[in-house]
């Protein structure tokens, strides 16, 4: 296990490279992608887990990045929304009108980009499980909706 | 007509939102910036006896601590009623206490947590009921020494109330003589949240020539202005707001707080930079959130159910400070009648000060609330005299020539047309397949209507501009102090360009950032004016531009610039298309073979003011509020389980009448958005105290949105009735698609469930109640 109390050097890969970041004990994930690496793609809602906005992949699987320490993504594969370089995701929101203000909008890419690697057969109700854990405060969620569906259906 | 208007056009900075480039004024990342960090109350009504602040001042990191003694000004956008940070006693949960500028935010909350205050709890008043009775607790006990800040607001002495605004139109004695059913019924709506997903944000610093730099998540970047200028006597000119993308707003971004806090903390540490972030909490409660209601309505009407008298008292909760409630009061009045043709009208609206957090302007500006208690009398009126609830709706409908309740008349123009509205909802809606249909297994599928009808109460002076400047290449920048909140204002503004220009929207660059040093003034980006507001400077702007574009031309051609026309980036003969000059030629300046130049640079200025809007007479509520009118039904349909008493919301649906719809998919999203956060305040939205005012929902956890999936199908339709004074007719479209949706599922549910629903949000507790007579 690793423990540490004061301020250190640790390595971690972000958007497959390998970045050394000075981090406290304390610094959640979010926190570092922002401030130490700045990645302000990655937005934060609420900081308590309960808005999406912060999502990253972590193995390819979207988790809250306000929810996890910095130094547990140590040994990880951390991907943001900066890190998805031209996915099908991103053009299906922009041809579906998926967002307005934006704010919410690379939570919902990262949700919507793992869902389509680890579930590309998802039928709705899959779909909703996986997009509950997000909130749009903008659209009213169709859109949101028609955007996933055409890249799942490969229409993108 | 119709060279781009009616396309689907992609916003400009779309691209940016997607691969997380657009930046939100917290993601400008500054090394040595300070953190401020606000102290809040945990009390809803208190005295403050003592602040401790000796331990925390020697906290890591510490560069001051600030508290309400520190500060001698009062502040409020009509009313200077409020403190920036509490003075002798706190008003409401959540209240700013004191606050920590440190060199980090970790140090800052550190200190923060080490400040000692001692209250002494006061009487609390937790409802509108409470804050009207006689020998009740004032809040205010100042309220007649407050400085007004426009002459329209009326606080009563010795009472919680800070306005009150009256609708008397036509013979009151009459219209009840004539009525022959009369219909009552009162409700209580209350307060909620925004909850913009971006909470909000502010950064000041102060720089050794005096220049004040601000910048802010702000949906009114020059109100700022005037708010600094105004409470501290700093000239206007050297104050600098600059606002970048904002992560949604609906109304909550209006207010000015933070940015006061900011300035007040830079101030403090010889101007350094400090910036200052809501939490989630914060921007919950401690910011400004949405009005609640307590409303008595009583209509009378004809047998065949004509409406013939209305008297309505609503009281508003503003909260703990005024803020804009005035405003939302005097709106409430103004459209008090719905879309509905009512002759006989008392109305009175108060405000009324309680210790609830501070409301402000929300999406609808209190026209939500508004609704859901006429759109119930509709329903109400309709069971009683066994009409139809769309044909009650018809016969009561809104028609060129009646008059407001402030007595203006109503034209096609200026209004639109209601009952085509109505036509078409009622297909779109399948109504005529029957209003309740029971199913198999306890379940029954019901609908229900809720109809709208808007305009802005903007100051009667409000004004709007637009600087357009060319590239060398020919393309047009185009810059306006209008705000990218997130409904698209930007890309409209180029779109309304790109038609008058007859060009390519694609060569036009819309400054997504307002600076208020360089940005022409915008009154504010709210009040679903922008379109209307920025759009005719736009169009005056373009003209400008077009004017010197011919007269360059016909220098060149030697002819009179009558006889030339722009499109296409070129300017032509207009009797021989063959010869033209394109834009980048002349755009800044022409140059003859030899090389003498002519001309210069050509630059297009546009403005717009309101006209012909006046002050509402104090008595009577005479007068013209806004510039025009939006209206509107909508629907919703549920699937009732007559057992558990839970329901589905299967389908929502809009009709509005548009004037003419500039961008299809942009205001659909826009109005899907808005019906689905108009879902989430019937449903399951609101604030919910405890006995001491303690709101207990200050997380998304427990404050409850809707969330994909839980959306309905969603159905919209437009009906297109020119407003002859908007540019291409496009009648302002943006807060709308909430406004009726509240009412229409508390209609589908009453129907559904057989109960008389009056609060919202409407939960299957609720109806269970309402059913069993189990009070809560
Ligand atoms: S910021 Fe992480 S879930 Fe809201
Ligand atoms: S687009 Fe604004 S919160 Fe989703």
């Amino acid at each position: 296990m690793l423990a540490f109390s004061e301020k250190s050097i640790v390595k971690l890969n972000v958007n497959g490279e390998n970045v050394t970041v000075m981090i406290n004990p304390s610094y959640t994930l979010l926190h570092v992608l922002r401030e130490e690496l700045g990645l302000t793609g990655t937005k934060p809602g609420c900081e308590n887990g309960d808005c999406g906005a912060c999502t990253v992949l972590v193995d390819g699987w979207p988790i809250k990045s306000c929810l996890m320490l910095a130094a547990e993504a140590i040994g990880h594969q951390i991907v943001t929304v900066e890190g998805l370089k031209n996915a099908p995701i991103q053009k299906s929101f922009v041809e579906n009108w998926g967002f307005q203000c934006g704010y919410c909008t690379s939570g919902f890419l990262m949700v919507c980009h793992a869902l389509k690697n680890i579930h590309p057969d998802a039928n709705d109700f899959v779909i909703e499980q996986w997009l509950q854990s997000n909130l749009c405060r903008c659209t009213g969620y169709g859109e949101i909706k028609n955007a996933v569906k055409a890249v799942l259906e490969n229409r993108i | 007509m119709g060279y781009i208007i009616g396309k689907n056009i992609v916003r400009k900075e779309a691209f940016n939102k997607v691969t997380g480039t657009a930046k939100y004024t917290d993601d400008f990342i500054t090394t040595g910036i300070y953190h401020a960090e606000l102290l809040i109350s945990p009390y809803a009504h208190a005295k403050i006896i003592n602040i401790d602040i000796f331990e925390a001042v020697s906290s890591t990191g510490v560069k001051t601590i600030i508290t309400g003694s520190d500060i001698n000004v009062l502040c409020g956008p009509l009313l200077d009623d409020m403190p920036p940070l509490a003075k002798e006693k706190v008003r409401y949960h959540g209240e700013p206490v004191a606050m920590v500028v440190a060199d980090c935010e970790q140090n800052a909350k550190a200190a923060v947590a080490k400040i000692n205050v001692q209250y002494q709890p006061l009487q609390v008043v937790n409802s509108v009921l409470n804050a009207l009775k006689e020998n009740t607790v004032i809040i205010h006990e100042n309220l007649q020494q407050y400085k007004k800040n426009v002459p329209d607001v009326y606080p009563e002495a010795n009472s919680n109330i800070c306005s009150h605004v009256k609708i008397r139109k036509g013979d009151q004695q009459k219209g009840w003589q004539d009525s022959e059913i009369i219909v009552e019924s009162s409700f209580t709506l209350p307060q909620s949240d925004h909850a913009a997903m971006e909470t909000r944000t502010a950064q000041c610093e102060i720089l050794p020539n005096g220049r004040v730099i601000i910048s802010s998540s702000t949906q009114a970047p020059f109100s700022v202005k005037e708010q600094i200028n105004k409470t501290f006597q700093v000239p206007i000119g050297v104050i600098d707001v600059n606002v970048f993308f904002v992560g949604g707003g609906f109304g909550g971004k209006v207010p000015v707080q933070l940015e006061i806090l900011a300035y007040i903390a830079s101030k403090a540490v010889d101007g350094h930079a400090v910036k200052i972030v809501n939490n989630r909490e914060k921007d919950m409660i401690t910011s400004p959130g949405k009005i609640g209601l307590e409303a008595n309505m009583k209509i009378g009407a004809k047998k065949n159910g004509k409406i013939m008298a209305a008297e309505m008292h609503f009281n508003v909760d503003c909260g703990g400070y005024a803020e804009i409630g005035p405003r939302i009061a005097k709106a409430i009045a103004v459209d008090c009648a719905g879309p509905y043709n009512i002759e006989n009208i008392s109305c009175d609206v108060l405000c009324v000060y309680t210790n609830h957090p501070v409301a402000t302007s929300f999406r609808g500006f209190g026209h939500t609330s508004q609704a859901f208690c006429i759109e119930r009398m509709l329903d109400k009126l309709a069971a009683a005299l066994n009409i139809d609830p769309l044909e009650i709706r018809m016969i009561n409908a809104l028609v060129e020539g009646n008059y407001s309740p402030t007595q203006v008349k109503i034209t096609l123009s200026n209004t639109g047309n209601f009952g085509e509205c109505l036509n078409k909802l009622k297909t779109l809606i399948n109504w005529d397949e029957g209003q309740r249909i029971e199913e198999n297994n306890n379940l029954v599928r019901a609908k229900g209507i809720g109809c709208f009808i808007k305009t802005s109460d903007s100051p009667t002076n409000a004004i709007s501009g637009v600087l357009l400047t060319f590239n060398s290449d020919g393309s047009i920048n185009l810059n306006c102090g209008v705000v990218e909140i997130g409904p698209g204002m930007k890309t409209t503004a180029a779109q309304i360009l790109a038609e008058k220009m007859k060009m390519d929207i694609g060569r036009i660059h819309v400054k997504m950032e307002v600076d208020t040093q360089t940005s022409p003034v915008h009154w504010k980006t709210v009040a679903s004016m922008t379109t209307y507001m920025v759009g005719r400077a736009v169009l005056s702007a373009a003209e400008d531009l077009i004017r010197q574009l011919l007269n360059a031309a016909a220098t060149v051609f030697k002819c009179a610039p009558e006889d030339l026309e722009v499109a296409d980036e070129k300017v032509f003969l207009k009797t021989d298309l063959q010869t033209y000059l394109t834009l980048k030629d002349i755009v800044h300046g022409y140059q003859y073979q030899n090389g003498n130049s002519v001309v210069g640079q050509i630059m297009g200025r546009g403005s717009f003011i309101m006209n012909q809007l006046t002050f509402l007479d104090k008595e009577t509520g005479l007068g013209k509020a806004g510039p025009y009118w939006t209206v509107g039904a909508q629907a919703v349909e549920i699937e009732f389980d007559t057992q558990q008493h839970t329901y589905r919301i299967l389908k929502a649906a809009t009709v509005v009448d548009a004037g003419k719809v500039l961008n299809p998919k942009t205001v659909k999203g826009v109005l899907m958005g808005g019906m689905c956060m108009g879902l989430g305040l019937g449903t399951s939205e609101s604030f919910i105290y405890d006995t001491e005012g303690i709101v207990q929902n200050t997380s998304f956890r427990t404050y409850k949105m809707m969330r994909y999936g839980e959306n309905p199908d969603y159905l919209i339709d437009f009906v297109e009735t020119p407003q002859i004074d908007a540019p291409y007719g496009s009648r302002g479209l943006a807060e709308h698609g909430i406004i009726g949706i509240p009412a229409a599922l508390a209609n589908a549910i009453s129907v559904a469930a057989h109960v008389d629903i009056i609060n919202l949000p409407i939960t299957p507790e609720q109806i269970w109640r309402l059913k069993a007579g189990v009070q809560v």
